[in-house]
């Protein structure tokens, strides 16, 4: 009889130095995924009128909040450094007979995220 | 033992094997096709093959060209019936794996490009980067997979063939993960099992080719045909002996000795062509058998360079540019930095001749039919005579399509023709001495010889003996030392005893082919005292063609040497001339 | 010369024998231009000839020899020996795939699943060889040729973790060579082929953990050829959807 070789369900991620930056990688998500919950909790207050938007702010400005909301920041800049380090392997493009260097879409994908940033800034008042 | 009826059986699954089992799944649906093989298909060395396969497709080209090509490149002893129908159907069989999916590489127009070979008056391999046989062999295995009548039996290591009523019916197979034999009957059978390269100690080939088929074929009365020719591939790389294809040379790339100095027009094959406008039929695009030559000229002039690894000279693509060896040499530049650590963009590479090719094998025609009814072969494993005494570069991948399809459309006529019961009680008979065979090989204890040792003396004996240029003396020795280890053969003891996947086993076994086909190497070549193509005697110089214009047929003979006959060449239109590879050659 | 010594730590299981596989120890004196393969053959040659594994063509072509080397699946014809000097080396069979035997895994789910993805080239109507070869450009070549030198060596299943938790997967070079065939302009068998590929099975499973590239000898990159046909798969999904799913 061929012998199969148990693997881990739970720990399977710990064998190999590339599973767990995966793992990582895809924890990260669930940063993103709080920041999107923040996001349509403070939709939902400036549409229940200017006092629950008041203590959203005053909410958002709590240590604890201010302390998640960096580290959700950090995570968030390392989640859109791994994904956009790998877009040219999911949308390559070819021109003529070449393909695109890598580096010049996963670039792309930088200035467009520094374009988005400045006008949300703008939108915001910064400037 | 599992017994298992079918109508075509097919042995070996690379190019040849896969081919011909297409051509009778397309072609007859109702038919069963059990495709027999030691490797999974892909792993078949079909996929070693780098530089391309020939056929005429261009405008500037015409069959005659091809068929001039083929015929001189085989120094006359090609039967020019095999190479005009092989020829004609090149282009054919070629478009045919364009239309399966085959990557060919293309023109700027989309037609399918060629590139010049060695031999070829006229630029007609057609190419996919330098892993064309790499391509061919996956397309035909993927296409394979939509024959549903394919039956395979991958990793099943043949035995011996079934032989009753005067007509072959079958073949004993073993099932390598369980040891378990099979035996397949059959109403026809084709043998698509490749070279036996590995009777040499520095070859291209592939740990699996150790000639199985041609053996069997052998072992059961098929003669083989023109043994003693074995083709040096001038590019092999140094220590390992892995294949540079002659596309390096097409592509521009030449050959230099320790001087720098481009030795082949010292050799009938100059003027020197400047560098990087390579001339057709001249320097570096002569046959390889004159290449080979050239190189142990060389050695004995004390031009080669010493190395660790035996003497080497230089196949020097530098002046090609990097762009140009990475689109058309890939492959090439890989094998070259990881196995030798040299990048050819940057330096030349170190190379010596290498074993590449057997253009012997199992006595065929141009049915692709041996002798014996019912039993058809294909590819290396065969002797078609289309590539005489000197195979040119890039018809063997091309030879394995044509034929295949040939081989095809006649076993089925043979098969469909085949009205009468499988002679059930003599093949189990014979199924049964196989087994006996397997078994007393694997039980035998006491024994005090290794494979290993067996397989290195008989390397080591056919190199020294049948090399690139022969003598009475040195074939003489070889022959002795042949038929010895052929006696202390029966001295191995195998330590692995298990059923399982038992690779000391099939070593054994692949040894015992090896040895008997190497005694019809050196005893057809100590027989033809001649010089032609690849069979070069120092003690005969010149080509004989009043007594050697014939082909070398060995037969088996149990535990004595091979009888040695002869076998007319067939010659339609070409008559023997002169082979000119210098610059002014027409 | 100069030598590299290695300690070779070869798993061995024969089922006819052994409960479960165990590691055997053989010390090697390797000559330096060496490979891992190089290495194992010496012990099979010259030490211990019941040791079963499979091997060819000791170029990275034929796809047989891939194995565990060092915890890496690795083909052994392609792993120096120099990179592993002087250290213990342990090999092993491919991950994620039962062990026949020693070194020998079984493969039969590969194959099935190969098939499984058509892997040929399916068109509504053929041409005839008479009227020559299909055109196809440099460029049309080059979209797909870096998925057609796949070797099969099963590197990037073994590599794959997706595949060691769910063997239903269809896994990485099946299915780059499904969209090996979607991507060549001489097909017309994406409908078809997207029946098997969009399967939860197909390449949903894939979670891009590019694992699978990084194992490649070849550099086919498989890991792009999924979440390329990812985004073909969800194209086709929605033009099937409004009635348009032929390609």
């Amino acid at each position: 009889m061929a012998y199969v070789r148990p693997v881990s369900k739970t720990c399977w991620y710990l064998k190999d130095r590339n599973y767990t930056i995966h793992m990582l990688n895809e924890l990260t998500s669930v940063f993103v995924g709080l920041y999107a919950l923040l996001l349509l909790w403070g939709i939902g207050a400036v549409a229940s009128g200017p006092e629950a938007y008041q203590y959203f702010l005053k909410c958002l400005a709590s240590p604890g909040m201010l302390v998640l909301l960096w580290v959700t920041t950090i995570v968030i800049f390392y989640h859109a450094i791994a994904w956009f380090k790998v877009t040219p392997k999911a949308m390559p493009i070819q021109k003529g007979e070449e393909f695109v260097p890598g580096g010049v879409i996963a670039g792309a994908h930088y200035v467009v995220w520094i374009l988005f940033s400045l006008v949300v800034l703008f939108l915001a008042g910064v400037f | 033992m599992e017994l298992i009826k079918t109508d075509i059986a097919i042995v070996g699954a690379g190019g040849a094997g896969l081919r011909t089992a297409i051509a009778v799944a397309e072609s007859n649906p109702d038919l069963k096709v059990a495709l027999i093989s030691k490797v999974y298909p892909m792993r078949s060395h079909t996929c070693a093959a780098e530089g391309g396969a020939a056929g005429v497709i261009k405008p500037d080209d015409s069959l005659e060209l091809h068929f001039n090509d083929t015929v001189g490149g085989g120094d006359w002893l090609t039967d020019q019936d095999v190479v005009e129908y092989f020829v004609n159907e090149a282009p054919k069989e070629l478009l045919q794996l364009e239309h399966w999916g085959c990557p060919w590489s293309r023109e700027p127009n989309g037609s399918v490009g060629v590139r010049p070979f060695g031999g070829m008056k006229i630029k007609r391999t057609w190419f996919a980067a330098d892993k064309s046989g790499f391509h061919i062999l996956h397309t035909l295995f993927q296409t394979s997979l939509k024959c549903p009548t394919i039956e395979r039996f991958d990793e099943f290591f043949s035995i011996d063939l079934l032989m009753a009523d005067g007509r072959c019916q079958g073949v004993v197979a073993m099932e390598m993960k369980s040891g378990r034999l099979f035996q397949f009957q059959a109403k026809a059978v084709v043998l698509c099992s490749g070279g036996a390269g590995r009777m040499f100690p520095f070859s291209t080939n592939g740990a699996i080719k150790t000639g199985d088929g041609t053996a069997m074929a052998y072992r059961a009365g098929v003669p083989t045909k023109d043994m003693e020719f074995v083709q040096y591939h001038p590019t092999g790389l140094l220590a390992t002996g892995i294949l540079l294809t002659e596309g390096c040379r097409g592509e521009g790339g030449v050959l230099r000795n320790k001087d720098g100095y481009r030795y082949l027009q010292d050799y009938g094959m100059g003027p020197e062509t400047p560098l990087g406008e390579p001339v057709l039929k001249t320097m570096e695009l002569g046959p390889r058998d004159r290449l080979s030559q050239a190189f142990w000229h060389e050695q004995q002039k004390g031009n080669t360079i010493p190395t660790p690894w035996g003497d080497s000279t230089h196949l020097d693509m530098t002046h090609l540019g990097e762009k140009h060896i990475d689109e058309r040499l890939p492959l090439v530049r890989e094998l070259s930095i990881i196995y030798a650590g040299v990048d050819p963009v940057k330096e030349p590479v170190p190379i010596r001749p290498v074993v590449h090719y057997m253009m012997g094998g199992i006595h065929t025609n141009i049915d692709a039919e041996t002798p014996v009814s019912g039993l058809f072969a294909v590819g290396e494993c065969a002797c078609a005579s289309l590539n005489g005494a000197n195979r040119l570069g890039s018809n063997s991948l091309t030879e394995l399509l044509v034929f295949g399809k040939r081989a095809a459309k006649n076993a089925v006529e043979f098969a469909r023709k085949q009205n009468s019961e499988a002679n059930e009680s003599e093949l189990k008979e014979q199924a049964d001495k196989a087994q006996a065979k397997v078994r007393e090989l694997v039980q035998k204890s006491g024994g005090t010889e290794s494979i290993a040792g067996l397989r290195s003396e008989m390397a080591k004996s056919l190199e020294e003996g049948a090399g690139i240029y022969r003598t009475e003396e040195t074939l003489q020795q070889t022959c002795n030392t042949i038929a010895d280890l052929r006696k202390r053969y029966a001295g191995i003891e195998l330590h692995d005893k298990s059923n399982v996947f038992n690779t000391d086993l099939f070593q054994a076994l692949e040894l015992g082919n090896m040895l008997e086909l190497a005694q019809t190497v050196a005893e057809g070549a100590l027989a033809r005292k001649e010089s032609r193509g690849s069979h070069q005697r120092l003690d005969y110089e010149a080509r004989d063609d009043e007594q050697y214009l014939k082909h070398t047929l060995a037969s088996y003979q149990g535990e004595e040497a091979p009888r040695i006959d002869y076998h007319d060449v067939v010659i339609t239109k070409s008559q023997p001339g002169v082979r000119d590879y210098s610059g002014g050659a027409k | 010369m100069s030598e590299v010594q290695l300690e070779l730590e070869i798993l061995r299981y024969d089922p006819e024998k052994d409960q479960e596989p165990h590691f055997k120890t053989y010390q090697v004196a390797c000559r330096e231009e060496w490979m891992i393969l190089d290495a194992v053959n010496h012990v099979k040659d010259e030490v211990d000839t019941t040791l079963s594994y499979r091997w060819s063509c000791h170029m990275a072509v034929c796809g047989s020899c891939g194995m565990m080397i060092d915890g890496q699946p690795k083909l052994a014809c392609k792993a120096a020996v120099k990179d592993y000097a002087d250290k213990k080396v342990r090999i092993e069979p491919l991950a994620n795939f039962p062990i026949e035997r020693d070194l020998v895994v079984v493969q039969d789910d590969f194959m099935e699943k190969l098939k499984r993805v058509k892997p040929y080239i399916i068109r509504k109507e053929e041409k005839p060889i008479e009227e020559g070869e299909y055109k196809q450009s440099p460029a049309d070549l080059k979209r797909f040729k870096q998925f057609t030198l796949c070797i099969n060596c099963l590197c990037c299943y073994a590599a794959c973790p997706e595949y060691a938790l769910t063997p239903e997967f269809v896994g990485p070079a099946a299915l780059a060579l499904a969209h090996r065939y979607n991507a060549d302009s001489r097909d017309q068998g994406l409908a078809e082929r997207h029946k098997e590929i969009s399967k939860p099975e197909g390449v949903w499973d894939c979670s891009f953990t590019d694992t699978c590239s990084i194992a490649c000898p070849k550099h086919v990159d498989p890991a792009s050829a999924l979440q390329q046909l990812k985004i073909t798969t969800t194209v086709q999904w929605y033009k099937e959807l409004i009635g348009m799913g032929d390609k």
